[in-house]
């Protein structure tokens, strides 16, 4: 059940590589060096170049962003959803670049793989 | 059946068609096109509005402070809420509240203190959960999950999929086998709190319908208390199967609504939209697939309102809610598919809602039982000589 996690590998953060990204819809995390997940974020249906333009302002937030990693989903936002109630679970916590929810709920997901 | 509207339905019509149109379509400008939320000081505003309107809790019985308005009403008032982006699966953002979860209408007065005046309060939030990785069109036999006397608990087990907003739920209703040789008659409803040792929700299941989605549910040897038990033991498939057959009429209602709206769509882009010298609209090609457009539309709303109208007048509507929900998700999906033929290639963009209705359209012949279901239900209806 390890497949709830985005499991792709981590990408250092630069400008060649964030120009080289698709611009198709799909989830995304950014992370500080030590890969600590700073944001999780989407790529959804009004977002300019998919991926490559989210990414890219998402990174621009945090200063301590060094690296990213990413899936290409239709399912944006049911997946969003899901990596932030596994993270979560994960951590105890939301990545500091999604505190912010207002009085939405997170959804609860056993800490799968534990 | 007359369908003339009383000069009451015209203006409550009227007040929601232009709530719609001014309150809910322009902020969905600002919203991601699969959002099914609205932002929490946008979502206050309105429901302030509605309570005001006195439109608030429309499905909740008028003896726990509904409005009272009938369902033929309701569904009228259903066709215009769905007529925006998110409102086939999430009309008005729900600014006009829900009912809750029917079932707990039934439930004993300590049950309705613990669960149901919690959720019309807005404090908590439940599931329903029925369906099992065997299957859920015959839940009668395909409930594998089990409950066991012990003491004055129950011991459940087993597994749900499928599950819409349990991940974010206090509690559900949920179905297990408490009497293995008894079918149907061996089944009994049980309320679970999710704070439950041993529940688990263990994944999102993913699908075309990228918002309001389901998780498959987990429960290893969860305890549930036996004033937990909703209705009689071994009497839950009563329960599961009423709740069954008066939610297809307002997900009939929701199909027709965005129909309407997308053949509204077609018809006015069929007039501006000019092809080799002329527009679209004096095409012979574009014409039928409007005119066919529209016989779905008729054909759907005339057999949901008769559905409505015999729940009202507390006939029997099993036969027409099952004939209603077949035809209208079929002919909705129809008239969507069509208006974005009219549309080329802008109907298969986000920027307009017709490729999200097509998406979602497609689960609704196979949610709240598959078409095939109704079609069966009708068969022994009408053949078993139960239809009237």
């Amino acid at each position: 059940m390890t497949g709830v996690r985005l499991g792709k590998p981590w990408r250092d953060l630069d400008d060649a590589a964030v120009a080289a990204l698709p611009g198709q819809l799909g989830v995304f995390q950014i992370g500080d060096a030590e890969g600590v997940v700073l944001e999780l974020g989407f790529a959804g249906g009004r977002s300019r170049f998919g991926l490559r333009s989210a990414i890219a302002e998402t990174a621009a937030k945090h200063e301590r962003a060094a690296r990213f990693r990413y899936e290409v989903t239709m399912q944006y936002w049911s997946r969003f959803e899901e990596l932030l109630a596994v993270h979560l679970a994960d951590h105890g916590e939301l990545p500091v670049g999604n505190a912010d929810r207002g009085d939405r709920r997170i959804g609860r997901i056993a800490a799968p793989g534990r | 059946m007359d369908f003339e509207l009383t000069a009451e339905q015209r203006l409550i019509l009227e007040t929601v068609r232009r709530f719609v149109h001014e309150e809910i379509v322009p902020l969905e400008a600002d919203l991601d096109p699969d959002a099914s939320e609205l932002p929490p000081h946008h979502r206050e505003r309105l429901v302030a509005m509605t309570k005001e309107l006195g439109f608030y809790g429309l499905d909740i019985p008028e003896e726990y402070g509904g409005p009272g308005i009938d369902l033929v009403t309701r569904t009228l008032m259903a066709f215009e809420m769905a007529q925006h982006r998110a409102g086939l699966y999430a009309p008005c953002y729900g600014v006009f509240g829900g009912a809750g979860l029917a079932q707990l209408y039934e439930a004993d007065d300590d049950q309705k203190e613990r669960y149901l005046h919690p959720v019309l309060r807005g404090e908590k939030r439940g599931f329903f959960a029925l369906t099992e990785p065997s299957g859920g069109s015959d839940p009668a036999r395909a409930i594998r999950t089990t409950a066991v006397r012990d003491g004055d608990d129950w011991i459940v087990d087993g597994e749900k999929t499928f599950i819409s907003g349990a991940d974010k739920a206090d509690f559900g209703i949920v179905f297990a086998r408490t009497d293995p040789e008894l079918g149907r008659k061996g089944i009994t409803c049980f309320i679970v709190d999710t704070d439950m040792p041993g529940f688990r929700v263990r994944r999102i299941v993913h699908t075309l319908r990228s918002t309001h989605y389901a998780a498959e549910l987990e429960f290893n040897r969860v305890r549930v208390p036996g004033r937990n038990v909703l209705g009689e033991v071994n009497q839950g498939f009563a329960i599961a199967n009423d709740r069954l057959s008066r939610n297809r009429i307002p997900y009939a209602a929701g199909c027709i609504g965005v129909a309407l709206k997308a053949q509204e769509m077609a018809i006015a882009y069929a007039r501006t939209r000019k092809t080799f010298g002329d527009y679209l609209s004096t095409r012979q090609a574009v014409q039928w697939m409007i005119v066919d457009n529209e016989i779905d539309l008729r054909t759907g709303r005339a057999l949901t309102l008769e559905a409505a109208a015999r729940a009202d007048a507390g006939k029997p509507f099993r036969t027409e809610a099952a004939i209603c929900k077949l035809v209208a998700s079929e002919g909705a999906s129809r008239v969507v598919d069509r208006s974005m033929q009219i549309h080329g290639g802008y109907g298969m963009t986000k920027d307009l809602p017709l490729e999200r209705w097509y998406r979602e359209l497609r689960i609704r012949r196979v949610g709240e039982g598959p078409n095939e279901i109704q079609r069966l239900i009708v068969a022994r209806d009408v053949i078993g000589g139960s239809f009237h």
